[in-house]
């Protein structure tokens, strides 16, 4: 049966545009789920469900997208893993790029602009070292 | 149990290779540039275009490729794989070729390819445009990653942090690289080249500067597939296929499970096992190198060295000429070219090889080459083994 509020994608980006970050659980295997599916990568199981995780996790790789400062400037592109066992790609938002190492502890964080919302995540108290 | 395949090693040889245009080829379309290689291809084997009753093709650009490529060579194929993942696409077009010619479905391929890439007068820059519309990557794409550069030095990162791995080990690959194609007259930079050299130039997404990335340039290539009875008649020393495996495990680089283990673990070993070989059977390696990390995850993926242990392995020069493990003869997509999609050039150049016509730059006495395929973000990977009669 289709969803009347559209696909796990659409879910996905409504819930950030409302402030809140929020990713799916497999009801059959327990596995937690990154990015947003109609099945569960682990067991294709189609029993899905929402929840908001601690928000808590790990930069895992990083990188510095090297750009002009005309243009903006350096910046930060990190894979970020999750304490529930998922990794996603997000950037670092209250660190210098090159501040960012591997293993630094980080939070996240829903930015909305104009009704759009993103993920992002800042460096946790006294781990930006 | 599906078995290793090992009933179709050696049973199918390539017969005829070509490039086209590699370099630099102005006011040439992609489509002219596949159709030389192609010609030149069909010709080195021996055989007319009419002999062509297979066609594997694919396109970074164009969704339905093998339908005009069809009509501009004016063939009428019997057997048609479009498979798209990416740089490795021409490689692994070998197994349903194979499959093909074993079924009696056609009797030649023709495996083709030509990108105008360094001097369409379509802009990189509007091509980027057009893929962030067609091809959408909602979870990564707003974090404006430099694709697909960014995701290999998401890989170089986690690499040097587990291992120790040093952008000087990188580097080597690219010198190294080098190397090879100062001995390559057909190579794109044969301009001298230090570590140095690499690690002073411009950085575009740490650790990788713009000499860990590979070259832009225009090219076409293209090979022809037969039976090993019928390639024995032809005019040019069959290249037989001993190995051959494909593997996919994820389209974005924040999917990998470890980004420091590739799916060629599993494609290397399938071509393994169908070939009866190891990597200790091995005398020319050639390695999909769009980026300096690619050649250290592929030296290890593939069992040359053990994980961790490629970036000490080069930098002691064994892919170096004179080296122990001759890696990217031509000087890879680093030095020699890199139009587009490199794999097919991958494939060739294990085939002058081991036709013992590679110049200044033939391994003495090669008889069996690994030609490795990269696609996407590290997220397709696919092996082949290829032999002389010798290795039969």
């Amino acid at each position: 049966m289709v969803n009347q509020e559209g696909g796990v994608q659409a879910i996905y980006q409504a819930a950030l545009d409302q402030g809140r970050f929020e990713i799916q659980r497999c009801n059959d295997c327990g596995d937690a789920i990154f990015f947003p599916r109609e099945l569960c990568p682990g067991c294709g199981s189609g029993d899905l469900s929402w929840f908001s995780p601690s928000g808590k996790g790990t930069v895992y790789a990083v990188t510095t997208v090297r750009r002009k400062p005309e243009a903006g400037g350096d910046y930060n592109v990190s894979l970020i893993d999750l304490e529930e066992n998922v990794r996603l790609m997000s950037r670092i938002e209250n660190a210098a790029p090159e501040e960012v190492k591997i293993g630094m502890a980080v939070k996240a964080r829903v930015t909305v602009n104009e009704g759009h919302g993103l993920l992002v995540f800042h460096a946790m108290e006294g781990a930006a070292q | 149990m599906s078995g290793d395949l090992n009933n179709l090693r050696g049973k199918f040889a390539i017969a005829g290779v070509a490039t086209f245009g590699c370099g630099e080829a102005p006011g040439y379309t992609d489509m002219e540039l596949l159709a030389q290689a192609a010609r030149l291809a069909v010709a080195d084997a021996g055989l007319t275009m009419k002999d062509i009753d297979g066609l594997c093709t694919a396109s970074a650009s164009s969704t339905m490729w093998s339908m005009p490529v069809v009509e501009y060579l004016g063939i009428r194929p019997r057997f048609i794989d479009a498979t798209m993942i990416g740089g490795s696409s021409f490689i692994a077009h070998l197994m349903p070729a194979m499959q093909a010619l074993e079924s009696g479905q056609c009797d030649a391929v023709l495996v083709a390819y030509g990108s105008a890439q360094r001097t369409s007068t379509l802009s990189r820059k509007e091509i980027g445009k057009a893929r962030l519309l067609m091809d959408p990557q909602p979870y990564e794409h707003p974090y404006q990653p430099m694709l697909p550069m960014s995701a290999y030095a998401l890989a170089a990162s986690r690499h040097m942090h587990e291992f120790g791995t040093t952008r000087r080990q990188l580097a080597q690959v690219a010198v190294s690289a080098r190397q090879w194609a100062r001995k390559n007259a057909d190579a794109f930079m044969r301009d001298p080249l230090t570590v140095d050299d690499v690690l002073n130039s411009r950085m575009v997404s740490d650790p990788l500067t713009v000499r860990d990335a590979c070259l832009v340039t225009d090219g076409g290539g293209a090979y022809v597939l037969v039976r090993a009875d019928r390639a024995r008649d032809l005019p040019q020393p069959p290249v037989y296929v001993l190995g051959q495996g494909t593997a996919v495990w994820n389209r974005q680089i924040s999917s990998m499970a470890d980004l420091t283990v590739t799916a060629a673990t599993q494609s290397g070993r399938d071509a393994y096992a169908m070939a009866g070989m190891g990597p200790k059977d091995i005398d020319v390696a050639e390695l999909y190198d769009a980026f300096t990390i690619n050649t250290l995850l592929f030296l290890e993926d593939l069992g040359f060295c053990a994980k961790g242990e490629a970036g000490a392995f080069v930098e002691e020069g064994n892919i170096s000429p004179g080296g122990s493990l001759p890696v990217n003869t031509n000087g890879g997509g680093l030095s020699w070219g890199h139009p587009g999609m490199y794999g097919i050039f991958a494939a060739i150049e294990g085939v002058r090889q081991l036709r013992g016509n590679a110049g200044d730059s033939q391994v003495a006495g090669a008889q069996t080459a690994i030609v490795h395929g990269n696609g996407g973000t590290l997220s397709s990977q696919s092996t082949a083994i290829l032999g002389t009669a010798a290795a039969l």
